[in-house]
C-alpha cells in the first residue's frame, strides 16, 4: 500500500517538475529569441521608394510599411509607380490594384524647378524637400538638383511666392533611343534606354 | 539496418498513420485543399513527428522508467512534445525566418495532434529504441506526406469537377479519402513485423 502511495506521489512530482521546467524552458526561449518588430515591415519597406514623401497619407515611408501590414491598401505611393505595387502583391500574395493617382501626373517623369528670378531665398521649400534635392541659403537663391528630386511635390504648397513648377525631367542625351533604328543606319549601334514619355 | 529501413517503410505505407490507423484525419481533411499549403503542412508534421519520436523516447527512458510511473506517459509526452514544438517555433522565428514563414503557422496547428502523441504511444508500445523511434517518427511522416500531397491534390481537382450537389464539398472529400484508404489496403501483408 505505502510503495502505491510513493509511487503516485513520485509521479505526480515528476509531471510538476517536467511541466515547470518546460515552462522555465520557454519563458527563457521567449525572452532569448524575441523578435524585434515585425519582419513583414522590413520586407515591405525595403519595396517602398524611400521618398519620404508623404503622399500615401502617412509621414513616410516606414509609417506606410506598417500601415500595410496593418491592412492598408497598397497602391497609395505615386512615386514608387505602377511597379512597386505589383512588387507589394506578389509579396504579400494579394491581387495588384491598379496605383491611386492621377494618371496624367503619375505617368509623366516629373521634377520641381525653381523659377529662379522669383525666388525670394526664405528656403521653406528645403525644409519640406524630404530627399534633400534643394540647395540654397537664406536670403540666397535656391534650386533643384534634377538628379535628386523624385517629383513628390511636397515643396510647392510651402513656397510662399508660388515660384515652384513641376516640369518633365529633361532626359540626358545618352539616355534616347533611336526610334527606328532598323531604317537608320547610323542608329543601328546606338543603345540607350528608352525615353520616358 | 534492414531493420530500420522495414520499420520507415511500415510506417510509411503498410500501416500508413492517415489511412489505416486513422490518425492525424483533421489536418488531412483541413489543409488539403491547397497543395502548397499541404506541402507546408507535411514538413512541419515531418519535423515535428520525428522530434515527438525521440522527446518521447528521450522522456520515458530518463524521467517515466525510473520513477516507474509509465501511467503518466500520456500526460507527460503531451506536456514535453508541446515544449518541444514551441521551443523550436520560436527558435526558428529568430534563426530562420524563411523556415519559419514556411512551416510558421503550421507548427503549433499540430503540436498536440493525435498523430503526433500517436507515434510517441505506438513507440512505447512496440519498445523501440532510440533509433528505431526516430525512424519510426520519419515513416510516420513519410506517410502522412506522401497521403497528403496526393490528396491535395486530388482536392485541387475536385474543386473544378462536376460534382452533383449533394456530394459536393466534405462529401466528396470523404469518399475520395475513403478510396485511398481501400488503395493502401494493398500494402497490408506486404511486410511482416
Amino acid at each position: 500500500m505505502s510503495a502505491n502511495w510513493l509511487n503516485l506521489v513520485l509521479g505526480a512530482l515528476a509531471l510538476t517538475g517536467l511541466t515547470f521546467a518546460g515552462g522555465i524552458l520557454l519563458s527563457f526561449a521567449v525572452r532569448h529569441f524575441r523578435v524585434d518588430g515585425n519582419p513583414l515591415v522590413d520586407s515591405i519597406d525595403a519595396i517602398l521608394p524611400q521618398t519620404q514623401c508623404g503622399q500615401c497619407g502617412h509621414p513616410g515611408c516606414r509609417p506606410y510599411a506598417e500601415a500595410i501590414a496593418g491592412g492598408e491598401l497598397i497602391n497609395r505611393c505615386p512615386p514608387g509607380g505602377q511597379d512597386t505595387v505589383d512588387r507589394l502583391a506578389e509579396l504579400l500574395g494579394v491581387d495588384s490594384l491598379p496605383l491611386d493617382a492621377d494618371p496624367e501626373t503619375a505617368a509623366i517623369d516629373q521634377v520641381a524647378l525653381i523659377i529662379e528670378e522669383d525666388c525670394i531665398g526664405c528656403t521653406k521649400c528645403i525644409q519640406a524637400c524630404p530627399v534633400d534635392a534643394i540647395l540654397g541659403a537664406a536670403k540666397l537663391m535656391h534650386t533643384v538638383l534634377p538628379d535628386l528630386c523624385t517629383g513628390c511635390d511636397l515643396c510647392i504648397a510651402p513656397c510662399p511666392v508660388d515660384c515652384i513648377e513641376m516640369v518633365p525631367r529633361t532626359m540626358a542625351p545618352n539616355t534616347w533611343t533611336p526610334l527606328a533604328p532598323e531604317i537608320i543606319s547610323s542608329d543601328r549601334t546606338t543603345t540607350g534606354v528608352a525615353l520616358h514619355v | 539496418m534492414t531493420e530500420l529501413g522495414l520499420i520507415i517503410v511500415s510506417a510509411a505505407l503498410v500501416n500508413n498513420f492517415v489511412l489505416v490507423q486513422f490518425l492525424g484525419l483533421c489536418p488531412f481533411m483541413g489543409v488539403s485543399s491547397r497543395l502548397d499549403s499541404a506541402l507546408g503542412m507535411s514538413l512541419a508534421t515531418a519535423f515535428v513527428l520525428t522530434l515527438s519520436s525521440v522527446v518521447a523516447y528521450a522522456i520515458q527512458s530518463l524521467l517515466l522508467i525510473p520513477l516507474d510511473a509509465m501511467w503518466l506517459k500520456t500526460l507527460a509526452f503531451i506536456v514535453a512534445i508541446a515544449v518541444a514544438v514551441q521551443f523550436t517555433e520560436l527558435a526558428l522565428k529568430k534563426t530562420s525566418p524563411l523556415l519559419h514563414a514556411v512551416l510558421g503557422i503550421y507548427l503549433p496547428l499540430i503540436t498536440t495532434n493525435c498523430a503526433v502523441l500517436g507515434v510517441a504511444l505506438l513507440n512505447t508500445n512496440r519498445a523501440h529504441s532510440l533509433a528505431e523511434s526516430a525512424f519510426y517518427g520519419v515513416g510516420a511522416a513519410l506517410g502522412f506526406s506522401l497521403v497528403l500531397i496526393l490528396f491535395s491534390g486530388v482536392r485541387e481537382r475536385l474543386a473544378f469537377a462536376d460534382i452533383p450537389t449533394p456530394f459536393a464539398g466534405a462529401s466528396i472529400a470523404l469518399i475520395t479519402a475513403g478510396f485511398m484508404a481501400l488503395a493502401f489496403m494493398g500494402f497490408s501483408g506486404m511486410i511482416r513485423l
